[in-house]
């Protein structure tokens, strides 16, 4: 039951909540997105709401925020009961919301986007000012250090969202709502924003933290709360719980947290990587001589924050590197030279090399979102000759190799005729690895395998990813999530600014270590350190790469 | 989830477009003191009473058919071709090429010549607006468009100067051969020994075009071609990671449809006027655009809307003849038509999604 917790520990006063849902439920036509939500967040502390795709976290988040009407149910804000009909409401009762797609305009500078929506009078020079003096005194109590005059798209994305939190507290918000907030950060800015998170809760403000990691939740919430399938399933004092338990409670079944794996026994080396240099079409240098092999047998973690060559790496070896670049340097499969440009450099012909590919958007490249799940089983490989005979295709024999494939990774709901956009996303992931790994490559090029995909659907893909390794096969894995690089890797290779920074044995790998990586620092080369110096405050940002 | 049922989307958004159009054009006729009820059975009598009407109601949507099917393919492609106009005006320039100078004794000898002719020319006319998409990312809309003009432009130098016979004051090409002529569906008819549509345009061209609706179905979602075509106007970035190239499918695409809006030159220009006159598509290629969008750029639903349209243009044509409605005024009810049909369909739609949804929700 949701127990009305103080999050030190003191007998709970009659201090109303900072907010209160009573019996929230809405419906979008057939699916209930949200069902008799109880909530109760008390002031001044943070409380995470977690939960699997497709939870209802988002929709109550929208509800409070004004973007949905709930069908039933009250909600009390400071202890009034408030009907938000729209997000001008919600932001004069004080509620600030992080999206986790930032709402800014890149050619603003950062006090324009500050005070968008926030303009008092006609005349822009007053506010300007205004914001100017706020946003001082903003940064020094909050350590929410951002230059005003920057334009936005020259930010990193940690002080982009930055000026998100800023926006919310310019409009004066007591309850901020952060949705998913670190999933484009790095190790440090995550830490950062942690700390600044903590500063405002000292001052009073309510947080709310939506996000699927349960390692956030342990380390910085007072409170969470469960959502699975549109119901709030546990409301408990964080130090009270744990990870397996709240995993059990999101997925409704136990799950294995951390990959189960034998140790790799590599063989010949499958793809080999020699001085890879890429000049992207508008003169950027993105890949900065690349070095990698990878044998039989293994999994190669790239660890990294997004926007360091990553994707340009994955494009490249899937033969579609960006339009108008230019490449140099050499890629062997098994021992052939990879054409880098012309008209033998595609999809197609790295597919016939053997090849597969489980693109870091599975929306934009991996699916067609339109096509049905049978014509997406096909897709990249409707050429294949069991498809289909000469310019014409075979339905049926498409259509059962999906059912199999539906069937054999447990796609719900396990129908081929549904569009892919009609799947929930950890299920949209699971046609595209079973369409990648069925056909059983001698590489697999993985990038964010499980990207906005639920607890047991990582579980899922992950084991199936260590089978196709125990099958023999050679697997490259980029992933901004460095627990999963940790866990699936069997050596890691961390990219900074194009190029490798270091390589890692897995099972010698820190977090530590692979974050000053990340962040572009070479613990091996850099000057000795104090005790607690690098991991703590590389938040004056090291360079921090930038925003595509 | 579908928000309504295939059915009503398919069949009931477009009629009820359709209602709300004739609703506004009865408005706009009782305006200028007419009767709306007298305009509607003019038209009805008109276009469809008679196997007369009929024989140029099928005429006319056997134009439709072509640039409708042209408009359908580029846009599964995602590629909007407004260049049908052009491209039928070339293909009827490849039409007259074909049977002014090859010795065709027959006209189903001259036909799948003409058709040949007709689809090269108009492919070729495509060709350079889509190369030029691909290659340099020059928008296929505003190209196309120009291309229209380049067309008009370019056949009145041809006529005026190189296919207009010695002596003729009129700007158009000599006559064809009469082995060339194509049947009339009268002649077909009279053939089977009864009487149907005499002295009308209608003609064989009427089952070609059929036939294309066929295999354009055909293309787009059995082959492998129509997949790639497809997947490529859903996503370019998906096209690229599954090795379809935008540049051959852009130009795949463009030359079918380039070359189906070509081909409507074997109904205007061989099977109507027999020679090539200035400015013989009428518009047909723009109609093609409403055609192809109303019917949902599906081949079984172009050919209904064409059949639309052709009442509509045979209808209206009538409409000037019999009553005092101005010419003008039909162009208003064909723009209406068009407006709720293809423009506003959303209008509709999305109160009957909340329609359908609210039943289901009771049923439930």
């Amino acid at each position: 039951m949701a127990a009305t917790v103080d999050p030190r520990g003191r007998l709970e006063t009659a201090a109303p909540a900072a907010i209160e849902l009573r019996g929230i439920s809405k419906a979008f036509g057939p699916v209930q997105a949200n069902r008799d939500i109880d909530l109760r967040v008390e002031r001044g502390t943070i409380h995470g709401i977690i939960g699997e795709n497709g939870a209802g976290k988002s929709t109550l988040m929208s509800i409070l925020y004004g973007f949905y009407k709930p069908d039933v149910g009250d909600i009390l804000v400071g202890g009034r009961p408030l009907t938000i009909a729209d997000s001008q409401t919600a932001i004069r009762a004080g509620i600030g919301m992080v999206f986790q797609h930032f709402k800014l305009v890149p050619n603003f500078t950062v006090l324009e986007n500050i005070i968008l929506g926030a303009e008092e009078g006609r005349l822009l020079r007053p506010s300007l000012a205004k914001a100017r003096g706020v946003l001082r005194q903003l940064a020094q109590e909050y350590e929410l250090n951002v230059d005003p005059d920057e334009t936005v798209e020259n930010l990193s994305v940690g002080h982009q969202q930055r000026v998100e939190i800023l926006k919310a507290l310019y409009r004066q918000a007591d309850i901020l709502i952060l949705d998913e907030p670190t999933g484009v950060l790095t190790p440090a800015e995550a830490d950062h924003l942690f700390r600044i998170l903590e500063g405002l809760r000292a001052e009073g403000k309510t947080i709310i933290l939506i996000t699927h990691k349960l390692r956030e939740i342990m380390e910085i919430t007072d409170t969470v709360s469960v959502m699975r399938r549109g119901e709030m399933v546990a409301s408990v004092r964080t130090a009270d719980t744990s990870p397996e338990e709240l995993a059990e409670l999101m997925v409704g079944r136990k799950v294995l947290l951390n990959v189960q794996k034998a140790p790799a026994t590599p063989g010949q080396p499958v793809l080999e990587i020699r001085g890879l240099r890429m000049v992207d079409g508008s003169g950027v240098e993105r890949l900065r001589g690349i070095d990698l092999e990878i044998r039989a047998g293994e999994i190669l973690g790239v660890a990294g924050v997004s926007g360091n060559g990553q994707t340009q790496l994955l494009e490249i070896l899937g033969g579609y590197p960006e339009k108008g670049s230019r490449l140099s340097g050499e890629i062997r499969m098994n021992g052939t030279p990879l054409p880098l440009s012309g008209g033998a450099c595609n999809a197609a012909e790295r597919r016939r090399q053997g090849i597969g590919h489980i693109p870091e958007d599975r929306q934009a490249e991996g699916l067609i979102m339109d096509f049905a799940a049978w014509e997406n089983v096909a897709f990249g490989y409707h050429d294949a000759p069991e498809y289909g005979h000469g310019p014409l295709m075979d339905r049926d024999a498409i259509r059962r190799d999906a059912e199999g494939k539906i069937a054999r990774f447990d796609v719900r709901p396990p129908t081929c005729d549904l569009a892919a956009r009609n799947f929930s996303g950890g299920n949209q992931q699971k046609i595209v690895v079973a369409r990648e790994i069925e056909r059983n490559p001698d590489l697999l090029l993985i990038g964010q395998p499980t990207r906005g995909v639920d607890i047991g659907a990582i579980e899922f893909i992950h084991k199936r990813i260590v089978e196709l390794r125990d099958a023999g096969k050679a697997i490259l894995l980029v992933s901004v999530e460095l627990d999963e690089i940790m866990s699936l890797s069997d050596r890691i290779a961390v990219m900074f600014d194009g190029r490798i920074m270091g390589e890692r044995l897995s099972g010698q790998a820190t977090t530590g270590d692979l974050g000053l990586l990340m962040a572009g620092i070479d613990p091996a080369s850099a000057p000795p350190q104090d005790g607690n110096a690098p991991a703590g405050h590389p938040s004056e940002d090291p360079k921090t790469p930038r925003v595509s | 989830m579908e928000k309504m049922p295939k059915w009503a989307d398919v069949l009931l958004t477009p009629l009820i477009s359709l209602v709300l159009a004739m609703a506004i054009s009865a408005l706009v006729i009782l305006a200028i003191g007419e009767s709306p009820a007298l305009a509607l059975t003019t038209m009805i009598d008109g276009a469809l009473g008679s196997s007369y009407g009929w024989g140029f109601t099928l005429y006319y949507a056997t134009n439709f058919i072509f640039t409708g099917l042209a408009v359908m393919v580029a846009y599964h492609a995602s590629l909007f071709n407004i260049g049908g106009e052009g491209q039928a005006a070339m293909g009827g320039l490849g039409v007259a090429l074909v049977l002014l100078s090859l010795p065709l004794p027959h006209w189903a000898l001259a036909l799948p010549a003409a058709m040949i002719g007709a689809a090269l020319f108009g492919a070729a006319w495509a060709l350079i607006p889509a190369w030029l998409q691909a290659k340099r990312g020059s928008h296929i809309v505003i190209t196309t468009i120009m291309f229209n003009f380049i067309a008009a432009a370019l056949l009145n130098y041809v006529l005026v100067n190189l296919l207009r016979p010695v002596g003729s004051m009129d700007p158009a090409s000599a006559r064809f051969p009469n082995e060339t002529h194509l049947p009339k569906l009268s002649d077909m008819a009279l053939s089977l020994g009864f009487e149907w549509g005499k002295n009308t345009p209608a003609n064989i061209s009427f089952f070609v075009a059929v036939a294309a609706c066929v295999l354009v179905w055909l293309l787009i979602w059995r082959t492998r071609l129509g997949f790639e075509i497809r997947a490529f106007g859903k996503s370019e970035p998906a096209a690229l990671y599954a090795g379809i190239s935008p540049v051959r499918i852009t130009i795949i695409a463009m030359l079918i449809s380039g070359g189906l809006a070509g081909m409507m030159a074997i109904n205007n220009v061989m099977g109507e006027a027999e020679r090539l006159v200035l400015n013989a598509v009428e518009g047909a290629g723009f109609i093609g655009i409403a055609v192809a969008l109303m019917g949902r750029n599906h081949p079984l639903g172009v050919f209904l809307a064409a059949l639309l349209f052709g009442f509509l243009y045979q209808g209206g044509g009538e409409l000037a003849l019999w009553t005092s409605i101005p010419r003008e005024l039909i162009v208003v009810i064909q723009a209406l038509v068009i407006l709720f049909t293809g423009a506003l369909d959303n209008m509709v739609r999305g109160p009957l999604e909340r329609m359908f949804m609210a039943m289901r929700k009771r049923g439930a």
